[in-house]
């Protein structure tokens, strides 16, 4: 016992006299790589969390299906979102929108006093700093040569669309266009087709356009864009097999990664994590699914709808400088909406005083109604509301 | 039972921690000590907690027997027996088991004369279990975020603690503690294969010393750690994969509650490249 300790203090001895002779380098080797391992240790360590954190409980007990939240995180997120208060209600009695001005298309069985009020929140909503002139020609509000008024033409019916027939996404609460622009004339959350990278295929492919860390999906390296395939294209979402052993599932490790892009983005999109909808002990059986993902399976089949009926229809609307790098114009992702939270505004329902914005009937309506009356075609050169300019009190941001 | 030869060796009084000589006896080939006794009692309380936990549940499969803690809005309070009381229970005693083993490792280590290693080694184990049932839902206020005692109910635990934060293969940690897996069966099967070949010779020549063995590693890859040098390299390896399996857990949630992709800005943000 005695004899191994000193043969081990000798080893010691032989070894520290190595370091002696290498002491001129070591040490300032030494002192490099430990200032650079605290910094970055530093650097590494500034954003992280601290307790208490908040868990909403989604699972039965012991599951950890858990949603975990910094409380300092979403009291911030939530002081930053201002819902801007409806205009009084206006009165459905007197003359149509379609009878007093020109080119009305969509909303023509509004009473003129409702059109009117529609048109001030959409104001608000959408453009409260640029005001009337950002869609209308403030000369002849009926002229359709911004490309901005055709846009929002359709914008009405896409909101009414979602309103009436997405019910299974938006439910009762819906959605205005405060909902996605929040009082940003061009929504803050869009995106484009990706150009992706250069890169070689077939056998020598060793990119997959991955690897290119992006906010969308957490910046992990998973595809960069998971919209174009499985929102705008309606790619294949589920891999996951069936069965114990690989028997007859053909789906490949990419498009697995394309999956979990695309499921990444929505947790952000939510601010939520998998287990949200998900009980990972198996993805795909929706008998042990939160009830949520049948809610997503649903805002997964609108937002294709959105982006090919509504989006895509306005290609050749939008202006060059309103277009992605491939020449496409701007789509919606769960982002646009929910904006980090897992109902948009809160479910704030800012649409309950919009009934107009709930149906695709006000145009219909109002064609069934004969326009025997003579419309005053000359009449709405100057509109009934404020000129263009800043808008009223209820601008989401004052 | 028969006593092996050099056993009474070894059987030494005292080094006792508690109870000076009160358990100091052996049955039969077991040391007991007063820890020996406590490891008993709770062994067979938690165990027998668990039996009754199952005979609750709705099923005798062992595979899916679950008992689950509590729910989230117990935070660290009691909770009724059946509502996660029981898993309160059942992870008292295994504390108090797995730490009077660990004791009754430092007593045997007195006795023998020798380092505290294995008790070390064993309570970074009971770290890592404590990390996971008490520190880290300590820390996020809650017992319900413990896992729960089930073979399947506790790897679904697993799988979906792990998804609550998107990515856990980013978790830093989790990439320590995985590699120091990775790392302590390469080297303990390297030491393994070397001592078996060096031990078992082909028929006819002699069995090899730690000279052939290190010779063979210095010719393949330069070193040869030694004998004393790959026991000490497998302890500090198998020890640092537990700790940071610890560390790892820890952090998720009370120290980040994003997902851990993201935690990766840093990186992305340095000033060389950003």
């Amino acid at each position: 016992m005695t004899d191994k300790i000193e043969g081990e203090g000798d080893d010691a001895k032989m070894v520290s006299d190595k370091v002696d002779t290498g002491k001129g380098v070591l040490f300032p080797v030494a002192l490099v790589v430990v200032a650079g391992g605290t910094l970055l240790g530093i650097s590494a360590l500034r954003g992280m969390d601290r307790p208490p954190v908040v868990g909403v409980q989604r699972g039965f007990r012991g599951t950890a299906m858990d949603q975990i939240y910094n409380p300092r995180t979403i009291n911030a997120l939530a002081s930053q979102l201002k819902i801007p208060k409806s205009l009084p209600p206006a009165s459905p009695d007197g003359i149509k929108a379609a009878v007093a001005y020109k080119n009305v298309q969509v909303l023509k069985n509004l009473s003129v006093a409702q059109f009117t009020r529609l048109m001030v929140s959409l104001t608000n909503w959408v453009a409260p700093k640029q005001g009337c002139a950002y869609c209308h020609n403030v000369a002849n509000m009926a002229w359709d040569g911004l490309y901005t008024k055709v846009v929002a033409r359709r914008m009405i019916q896409m909101t009414q669309n979602i309103n009436q027939n997405w019910q299974s996404h938006v439910q009762n609460v819906g959605v205005t266009c405060y909902t996605c622009h929040g009082g940003n004339p061009v929504p803050k959350n869009i995106w484009f087709n990706s150009p992706g990278q250069i890169a070689a295929t077939g056998a020598a492919e060793t990119q997959t356009a991955m690897a290119h860390p992006s906010g969308v999906i957490n910046d992990s390296s998973l595809p960069y864009d998971p919209f174009t395939p499985y929102l705008e294209q309606a790619s294949d979402i589920r891999v996951q097999g069936t069965t114990a052993l690989p028997t007859d599932n053909l789906h490949s490790i990419k498009q697995t990664e394309g999956t979990y892009a695309l499921m990444i983005h929505f947790g952000q999109a939510l601010g939520v994590n998998c287990t949200y909808c998900h009980n990972t002990e198996s993805f795909g059986d929706w008998s042990r699914s939160s009830p949520a993902r049948v809610n997503a399976w649903y805002g997964i089949r609108m937002v294709r709808d959105v982006n090919n009926a509504y989006m895509n229809s306005l290609h050749d609307v939008f202006p060059a400088y309103r277009k992605g790098e491939l020449g496409d114009n701007a789509k919606v992702n769960c982002t646009t909406c929910h904006q980090g939270l897992f109902k948009p505004l809160y479910g704030v329902s800012m649409v309950q005083t919009f009934p107009e914005l709930r149906t695709t009937q006000t145009a219909v309506l109002a064609s069934a109604t004969p326009s025997a009356a003579p419309t005053l075609a000359e009449a709405p050169a100057a509109p009934p509301m404020q000129p263009a300019g800043p808008t009223p009190a209820t601008a989401p941001h004052s | 039972m028969a006593m092996l030869s050099f056993e009474g060796k070894y059987r030494v009084r005292g080094g006792t921690l508690v109870g000076g000589d009160l358990f100091d006896f052996w049955w039969g080939p077991f040391y007991v000590g007063f820890f020996g006794v406590t490891t008993v009692f709770f062994s067979l309380l938690g165990t027998l907690l668990i039996l009754y936990g199952a005979s609750l549940g709705h099923t005798w499969n062992v595979w899916r027997i679950n008992i689950a803690p509590p729910d989230l809005s117990y935070g660290l309070a009691f909770a009724p027996i059946k509502e996660g009381g029981l898993w309160q229970a059942i992870t008292i005693c295994a504390i108090g088991a797995f730490c009077s083993w660990a004791l009754r490792q430092v007593e045997i280590s007195r006795k023998l004369g020798m380092g505290y290693h294995v008790p070390f080694a064993f309570s970074v184990a009971i770290f890592a279990y404590v990390a996971l049932e008490v520190i880290r839902p300590v820390l996020m206020g809650s017992w319900g975020y413990a896992f729960p005692y089930g073979i399947l109910s506790h790897l679904d635990w697993v799988s979906n603690t792990g998804y609550q934060y998107l990515h856990f293969h980013y978790n830093p940690a989790h990439m320590l503690a995985v590699s120091f897996f990775f790392t302590t069966t390469l080297a303990l099967s390297l030491h393994g294969s070397l001592v078996l070949s060096a031990a078992n010779p082909a028929k006819g020549e002699a069995m090899k010393t730690a000279e052939h063995e290190n010779t063979f590693f210095r010719d393949i890859i330069g070193y040869s750690i030694g004998t004393l040098g790959i026991h000490r390299l497998g302890l500090f390896l198998a020890l640092s994969a537990g700790f940071w399996s610890a560390i790892c857990i820890i952090i998720s949630g009370p120290f980040w509650t994003a997902g851990w992709p993201a935690w990766w800005g840093w990186w992305l943000n340095l000033p060389i490249w950003k």
